[in-house]
């Protein structure tokens, strides 16, 4: 009978794999409901790897800020994880305050969805109002990132006062001025003077090149300049009829129309490919957008560029970010440190001697590194004078939650009459109805 | 494991005498008994994992979707769910985009499915033949199935891209301008079929190859008897043994290209891909799904999308049934 009691173990066996592979399977799934978070506290030694998730270009790489932190504290190093776009970016940022999973220490947040953050996931973040002294900062930009209660949950990093980059060779090949006085003074009266300079330079283009890169960015200019932008205070939208929209949206069509741009969906492949190629002679330029610039035109175009003032002396601020401390993470008091010590004046001032982001801590103002600061890729222009100058005197926005989605869609369908000649009511129709869901 | 079954239960039932039970044959009736147990039961332990897991990644999510499509739920609090009832189907119903993404999905997909499946016939037909190095041939044309979608998609986006792509640089030595290929209407339609077609061609090669080796030579043999050339004899006796296949292949295709979701998404990639193009020109179902919960934000109308292509598959499975039976019926 010794075949029958093998054979009798292995079928006892065999419903106890079975039983064990589901409870296997069974803690698995619980398993995924756990959390599991990337940040881990000190190590034995007291050493903490903090991490800081942001998007497009910060700067803090470029400044060897994070070396330097790591330098002055040696238990701590930090971590970068950039992601290329913003748009790809936040809504990571969304599902992993949703699941309480996968947060950075630090994550980086940008103005057009810091409205959104404070409206419905300030809790999620740590109060900085103790931690960072509020009062440095341009009144507005920490404004932006206080919630009801009061806390503040973002420490500003950059603000984007607006300026006009230009290229000087092909300014000089269509007969233009160089002169960053003299071509701020054709473009004194306003965007209806810039768009009239863009047909001068049409006259006389070198062949292939376009006035601008894109018309959305004009746009964006002109919206950001007026403190009424896309809500009212009640938190109404008004995109519809708000008056500043509607003069960009004009002046967009305009530019469209007279085929002064090159249609380019900004910061994509084919924009990064026109500054490389030097086709676009004029690129609206928020602070930081010369740091962009500078990355995708490269060393070849080193010198040909410059920085002038804003067509009409706008003041404007277009973008701009805030670094805000999840309170689900491991080391937030020293994710807090770090913070507080990155949006400080002398960091925010090394960052702008970097890469031209503009600082918006009001300390770093009168620091040398900004006041003269001069960027030697934009033909030395004396930026730390332009910007100042601008910053001063930007209007007091009124913010909504999807002021970004809202952003987003009128700049396609600007470049959609850019590129396929789409008729300016046939695209506004268009962008209205993407708003409409968006905000629905 | 059916056909075991009875040897195996006079194996295990021994003689019984209820009158007298020694110790040891009570032990062989308990034994029995959980022999038989085993055998009822076992089988349903065999396979629970497989509906555990299913349930837990298949079932619940599916039904917790149609939930949420009934609710407003947002990207920024999950927490609070408020009954809409119908109101989120009436939204995507309404919404212009809804449709083009229905047909691009379509135009996508019959553009797509249509030259793959006869490629894949063809190399079926020509991997038949007596080939030297055969498994090699067979294990090359199988290799882009192997590949992720993410790497493929990037690969072919540079072949693609308007600015110094691999294909506008061929085209230019030929003397065309350069197409800015995702952002035609056709142009990135084309694109993403190629995509989709380079991946799948030998995926479908080979099952069509397992099948057309089960034909019988027999038939074969007797055709070229008859006089029927090598083409006769693909139109006449292969073409008719793999239609079960055929179909098969077209009803994983379908719901393959229904799903259709990395390739456009990776095609221009950034914010452009994630709204199918600057006109929604390739945005297909997924995309909109995609685009509606995650860029902006409202899961309901999302959720409600999912549906809507669990029904469009319903539907074009229908219709595949019924024209399967109707070939089928015309067959004989």
């Amino acid at each position: 009978m010794r075949i029958t009691r093998s054979v009798a173990g292995r079928r006892l066996r065999a419903p106890l794999v079975a039983t064990t592979g589901l409870t296997v399977t069974a803690l698995l799934l619980t398993g995924c409901g756990g959390s599991s978070d990337s940040g881990k506290g000190a190590d034995a030694d007291g050493n903490i790897t903090l991490t800081v998730a942001d998007f497009g270009q910060f700067g803090y790489k470029e400044a060897g800020l994070f070396e330097k932190y790591h330098e002055l504290n040696p238990k701590i190093t930090v971590k970068e994880d950039t992601t290329a776009e913003e748009k790809n970016y936040y809504p990571k940022l969304l599902q992993q305050l949703n699941s309480g999973s996968g947060l950075a220490d630090v994550q980086g947040i940008e103005v057009g969805r810091i409205k959104e953050i404070v409206d419905t996931k300030a809790d999620s973040f740590a109060d900085l109002s103790k931690s960072i002294g509020v009062d440095e900062w341009v009144s507005w930009k920490a404004k932006q990132a206080t919630a009801p209660s009061g806390a503040v949950i973002g420490a500003g990093t950059d603000i984007g006062p607006m300026s006009l980059c230009y290229n000087r060779e092909l300014f000089e090949k269509a007969g233009l001025p160089t002169d960053r006085t003299e071509v701020a003074k054709l473009t004194e009266g306003g965007w209806e003077d810039f768009l009239a300079l863009g047909e001068q330079y049409k006259k006389k283009a070198p062949a292939g090149t376009y006035f601008m890169d894109s018309a959305s960015a004009m746009f964006n200019a002109v919206v950001s300049s007026s403190p009424e932008q896309y809500y009212d205070a009640s938190g109404k939208p008004i995109h519809e009829k708000s008056a500043s929209v509607e003069k960009g949206w004009k002046l967009a069509a305009e530019a469209a129309s007279k085929k002064l741009t090159q249609g380019l969906a900004q910061f994509e492949d084919q924009w990064q490919a026109a500054l490389r190629k030097s086709t676009v002679a004029t690129v609206v330029c928020p602070a930081w957008m010369a740091g962009q610039i500078s990355t995708y035109a490269g060393d070849a175009n080193k010198g040909k560029w410059d920085i002038t003032s804003a067509p009409g002396n706008t003041s404007a601020n277009w973008g701009g970010s805030f670094l805000a401390v999840p309170k689900s993470g491991k080391n937030v008091a020293e994710a807090t440190k770090l913070v507080k010590w990155l949006t400080a004046p002398e960091q925010q001032a090394a960052v702008f001697k970097a890469i031209g982001v503009f600082p918006s801590n009001q300390g770093a103002y009168e620091l040398p590194d900004v006041k003269n600061a001069t960027l030697p890729y934009f033909n030395n222009a004396p930026i730390g004078q332009i910007y100042a100058d601008g910053a001063k005197s930007i209007p007091e926005a009124v913010l909504g939650p999807k002021d970004g989605v809202i952003k987003d869609s009128i700049s396609t369908q600007i470049n959609n009459m850019e590129q396929r000649g789409t008729s300016p009511d046939k695209a506004w129709d268009a962008a209205l109805r993407t708003i409409e869901k968006a905000i629905g | 494991m059916a056909t075991s079954t009875p040897t195996r239960d006079a194996y295990a039932t021994p003689p019984r005498e209820p009158q007298k039970q020694p110790p040891s044959e009570r032990r062989q009736l308990w034994r029995s008994r959980l022999w038989r147990f085993d055998d009822k039961a076992s089988p349903y332990a065999y396979i629970a994992p497989f509906f555990l897991v299913f349930g837990a990644f298949g079932l619940y999510p599916l039904l917790y979707t149609g939930w949420i499509a009934l609710h407003r739920v947002e990207m920024t609090g999950l927490d609070s769910m408020e009954w809409v009832g119908w109101e989120n189907f009436d939204k995507i119903l309404h919404d212009p985009e809804f449709w083009t993404s229905v047909s691009n999905t379509f135009l996508i997909g019959v553009i797509s499915t249509v030259p793959q499946l006869l490629v894949a016939l063809g190399l079926a037909h020509l991997l038949n033949y007596r080939l030297r190095a055969s498994t090699f041939w067979r294990t090359v044309i199988l290799t882009p199935y192997a590949t992720s979608v993410a790497s493929a998609a990037l690969v072919f986006a540079l072949v693609f891209r308007a600015d110094g792509g691999l294909l506008n640089w061929a085209l230019g030595l030929v003397g065309f301008d350069d197409t800015n290929w995702a952002n035609g209407h056709w142009t990135s339609k084309i694109a993403i079929s190629v995509i989709v077609i380079w991946r799948w061609t030998g995926y479908n090669a080979l099952i069509y190859l397992a099948a057309m080796q089960a034909v019988p030579n027999d038939l074969y043999e007797a055709a070229s008897l008859d006089g029927a050339s090598r083409w006769q004899q693909f139109r006449k006796v292969t073409i008719p043994s793999l239609r079960p296949t055929i179909l098969f292949t077209i009803v994983i295709s379908t719901i393959g290209s229904m799903q259709l979701f990395g390739e456009p998404l990776l095609l221009e990639g950034g914010a452009l891909g994630a709204t199918g193009g600057n006109e929604n020109q390739y945005e297909t179902l997924s995309i909109y799904l995609y685009n509606y919960g995650w860029n902006l934000g409202h899961l309901g109308p999302a959720a409600a999308v999912a549906w809507a292509m669990l029904a469009l598959l319903l539907i074009i499975a229908a219709a595949n049934w019924f024209i399967g039976r109707f070939v089928r019926k015309s067959a004989v």
